[in-house]
């Protein structure tokens, strides 16, 4: 024992030989349930001898437990995982598989054929290089199968198997092979795929999956794992275009040093290199490519630090581009959004929106259709439930670098994030630029908001009223600004009412039409505040979302949420609008508090208890709350 | 105009890249990150990943070792030698309440040592160093559960883990946003298999602690499997006599549930030979698998790593 102590470490001795080099492929497999998804995947893992003796006898006690396959092997049992789903029976959620041939390393997407799993499917595809779809010969094309090829084809997957599966009970017939692939060439022509090979197997007795059927021997094509062998890895085809790789991380471990990490997307690059930066467009040179291992140039699908000859101002999220092809720059886009959360995604509503190592805050324009993905109809549409596909226009708050998805997937796709629940809630493709903001600057104003501010000798902010009609907004809100004005101070109060009159009058009170009156409202608001002014706004804002969207379109520390707290039952009694009657009464309809949901502030700058205090007292709370944050000096 | 400018990447290229890629992305997001360092094989990979990442800084975060006090003696050598050689921050933490009960896994049986020393032990060195990322190195291969486990993996204020809940993870973007009090569990291996980790430890000549080769240790056989006896906190049953066998590991872990394979492979290259044609998975070699169908999703849901 004590001589262990000694070694406790062995280091390897160099032996290049033995290491197994070999490529990477991702791939993912989908069709209906009972289509043989799983036992193709288990027997794919057990011929390439995936599988330890272990798991093999489970599989087997399992196998003679279940009893479907008589004495042998049912692989189909091999793949669940989570208790839950095992229970129901069905596998649900993207699972991830590994095997390898002689020459490739794979990572299987396994993804399920059920209808509403429309977003894990998406998931799967994001990251895999081919698809096997599949289908029972016994039954021909499904809706199932136009679904996921659709998808397939929507993410951009180059290469895609049809495998016919369960050909042992057609009898091997190749008429019926055949005319399967006629009907699907057919459909498929339709989606643009690049470039699809059907293959018909029997993964239940192992016929073209990794040995050439004998009952079929009318078809010279590839086994699937011939065909998996020989097909190209994107990243490959990637690593031909031009060179982009976005800035994860500044690495400065002292003042000599500053280095640029980041994953190459596409191309390649090298030292003295020509590189432009985007969104500055500042152009300079590669020094260095410190973390590539003695070779002098580095390719897409690895992770490097670049030096650079010049001092340029690079943050993380900016995209280092070949100066001579660079990569486009806007804020506007139009692209297609995959949804895959309960709550819908509305128009007018504001979600960050995560590209490359940037994130940016998204407001959804117009939605000019949604996508059946059963029959690839398009269909008018002002929001996207769960699983549902449609194509919009997304606003940024800034100009981001970006290629289109087609061209690569990692400079155009994105995912949307709820700002609120941090949820993953959407996945989108760029297909192109509304309007390309390369040229198009910000004015420089020369009158510009610290100008206006100045001559006004006040803080310009804004105190966003927020609670149930009824609460008491209008009549402090008034009084405030009254208070206000006789203090010399430059004012203007938005009240959710007068609003509606004008600007606003387009608007309903449906959920999808909140969401823009408040956007509305907060733009406006940023207008005031730029020109200077102390801004009021009392609208009822009911979402926590819409009011998180107005206080990110002001600076830190401008924006006031003041929460006039008032239970229910005692606006409802007030009524002084008689509105909460006629709501009661059913004479109107998504009536906050009564059929539209009222979501309190967690974190209010002010709280008005209006039961306890009076109008007049309110304001002066809130005016001594204004000159303690400075704001009133 | 450019020599060699194509290249076809290997599987280890690749899949180093992509765990680099995701380290970064966690030091970049996150407020306090750190490592799990476990000594074994899979850390090691890790934490070398980590050196490549952020070179020439030094990895922006320390390592943790969560400290059953139960692990073989030259596996806690081995972690103090590394943590210098690397100039790394290293955090040992052990359950006082576990210390205080003299927690031990042939008194209190497997479960429950696990439970306290390593599930509860986490959990507090999470909290009172206030980390909202740890990175460990679990990968999907081994286990059926782990297949469906995200990258990104979010554990709620009490650190569970919410099966139905979890975020889709679509290219190469991670959504790292959580609410306060939240943490996240990174697993930057998620992708490797148990062949793609030896062939790597091979291939970057990465030092691994020396029980992973064979060489005779002494053992007692119970319940089927070898155990070494590491020290003499082991009792040993009336007659039963230690033996000296040539064994090494698979997996590392507390010694006494930890069961050793009768081996000749004592050089690297023999161990990755004999791991390439294994026919059992790296699993068996962990006592505290062997429970119940679906255990390790019940302790994952607990906090478990
Ligand atoms: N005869 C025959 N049966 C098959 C074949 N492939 C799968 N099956 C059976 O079809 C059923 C459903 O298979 P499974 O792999 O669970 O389908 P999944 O739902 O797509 O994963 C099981 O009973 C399989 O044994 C095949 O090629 N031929």
């Amino acid at each position: 024992m004590s001589t262990a102590m000694k070694q406790p470490a062995v280091v390897a001795e160099p032996q290049p030989d033995a290491v197994q080099q070999k490529g990477l492929l991702r791939f993912l497999t989908c069709g209906s349930v009972d289509d043989g998804k799983s036992t193709l995947i288990g027997r794919l893992l057990y011929a390439s001898g995936s599988l330890f003796e272990d798991q093999i006898d489970t599989l087997a006690v399992d196998s003679r437990k279940s009893g479907t396959q008589g004495d042998d092997l049912d692989f189909a049992l091999l793949l669940d995982g989570l208790t839950a789903e095992r229970e129901q029976g069905i596998t649900i959620d993207v699972a991830y598989r590994y095997f390898s041939s002689p020459t490739r390393k794979f990572i299987v997407a396994d993804t399920p054929g059920h209808e509403q799993y429309t977003r894990n499917m998406v998931t799967g595809a994001s990251t895999a290089d081919a698809a096997i779809i599949l289908l029972d010969a016994r039954k021909g094309i499904l809706t199932q199968t136009r679904r996921h090829s659709y998808l397939v084809s929507l993410i951009g997957i180059r290469h895609v198997v049809l495998a016919v599966n369960k050909m042992d009970l057609v009898n091997y017939s190749q008429a019926q092979f055949e005319k399967l692939e006629q009907d699907y060439r057919n459909f498929a022509a339709r989606l643009g795929i690049e470039e699809i090979t059907c293959i018909p197997l029997s993964a239940l007795k192992g016929d073209n999956v990794t040995t050439a059927s004998e009952q079929m021997p009318w078809y010279h094509g590839p086994t699937l794992m011939q065909y998996l062998d020989s097909i190209d890895v994107d990243i490959d085809r990637l690593a031909g275009a031009s060179f982009r790789m976005a800035v994860q991380w500044v690495n400065r471990p002292n003042s000599d040093f500053r280095g640029y990490a980041g994953l190459i997307v596409s191309g390649a690059v090298q030292r003295g290199d020509l590189v432009r930066v985007l969104p500055s467009g500042r152009t300079t040179h590669i020094a260095d490519i410190v973390s590539c291992d003695g070779d002098d140039v580095a390719v897409a699908g690895q992770s490097v630090t670049l030096t650079l000859t010049d001092e340029v101002d690079i943050s993380r999220g900016d995209v280092i581009c070949a100066a001579d092809a660079p990569a486009e720059v806007a804020d506007q886009f139009e692209g297609t959004i995959v949804w895959m959360h309960e709550q819908p995604m509305m128009r007018g509503r504001s979600y960050l929106l995560k590209i490359g190592a940037r994130t940016v805050t998204a407001t959804i324009s117009p939605i000019k259709y949604k996508v059946n993905v059963n029959t690839l109809e398009e269909i008018a549409a002002n929001h996207l439930e769960l699983n549902e596909i449609g194509v919009c226009g997304i606003e940024l708050d800034r100009a981001i670098a970006f290629d289109p998805y087609d061209v690569n997937p990692h400079m155009g796709g994105f995912i949307l994030i709820d700002r609120l629940t941090n949820n993953t809630v959407g996945a989108g493709l760029i297909h192109f630029a509304l309007r390309r903001s390369q040229n198009v600057h910000w004015q420089a104003i020369d009158v510009n908001k610290r100008a206006h501010a100045a001559q006004k000798n006040q803080k310009p902010c804004v105190l966003w009223f927020t609670g149930l009609s009824g609460s008491g907004k209008s009549t402090v809100a008034n009084l405030l600004e009254k208070r206000l004005f006789a203090m010399g101070r430059h004012s203007y109060l938005l009240d959710g009412d007068n609003v509606r009159h004008g600007l606003n009058k387009d608007l309903g009170f449906k959920d999808s039409d909140r969401v823009e009156n408040i956007r509305r409202v907060a733009e406006v608001a940023k207008l005031m505040v730029d020109a200077g002014l102390i801004t009021l706004v009392s609208f009822i804002s009911p979402f926590r979302s819409e009011r998180r969207m107005a206080r990110d379109l002001m600076e830190d520390g401008e924006f006031i949420e003041v929460f006039m707290d008032t239970p229910l039952a005692v606006a409802e009694s007030r009524d002084p609008k008689g509105l909460y009657r006629k709501a009661r009464r059913g004479e109107i309809s998504n009536f906050t508090g009564i059929d539209s949901p009222y979501e309190a502030p967690e974190h209010p700058e002010f709280r008005v208890d209006t039961t306890t205090l009076s109008a007049e007292e309110a304001v002066e709370s809130i005016l001594n709350e204004l000159t303690r944050r400075g704001l009133l000096v | 105009m450019h020599a060699k400018r194509h290249k076809s990447l290997t599987h280890l290229e690749r899949l180093e890249s992509e765990s680099i890629h995701i380290m970064r992305e966690v030091v970049a997001e996150a407020d306090n990150p750190v490592m799990m360092y476990s000594v074994g094989k899979d850390s090691s990979v890790m934490l070398h990943l980590a050196m490549k990442a952020f070179d020439p800084s030094p990895p922006p975060f320390p390592l943790l070792h969560v400290d059953t006090t139960w692990k073989f003696r030259e596996m806690y050598a081995f972690r103090d030698a590394t943590a210098k050689r690397l100039g790394m921050d290293l955090i040992v933490h052990q359950n006082p309440d576990g210390l205080a009960m003299d927690i031990s896994p042939f008194t209190h049986g497997s479960a429950m040592h696990t439970d306290i020393m390593k599930t509860q032990g986490l959990k507090q060195a999470l909290d009172h160093y206030k980390f909202d990322a740890a990175f460990g190195g679990a990968r999907r291969d081994e286990e059926k559960s782990r297949a469906k486990e995200r990258v990104f993996s979010f554990r709620s204020t009490q650190h569970r883990w919410d099966p139905k809940n979890q975020r889709p993870e679509l290219w190469q973007l991670y959504n790292t946003r959580k609410s306060k009090g939240e943490s996240i569990r990174v697993f930057p291996l998620s992708n490797w298999t148990e062949r793609d980790v030896w062939q790597y430890i091979q291939q970057e000549r990465i030092p691994i602690v020396s029980l992973y080769l064979a060489k005779p240790r002494p053992v007692v056989r119970r319940d089927g499997v070898l155990i070494m006896v590491d020290d003499d906190r082991m009792p040993l049953a009336p007659g039963e006599q230690p033996q000296m066998l040539k064994v090494r590991f698979r997996t590392l872990g507390c010694y006494p549930l930890t069961a050793a394979v009768e081996s000749d492979a004592d050089t690297l290259d023999l161990v990755i030979e004999e791991t390439l044609a294994s026919r059992t998975s790296e699993r068996q070699g962990r006592v505290i698998d062997t429970d119940s169908a679906g255990s390790m999703e019940k302790k994952k849901q607990e906090g478990y790593f």
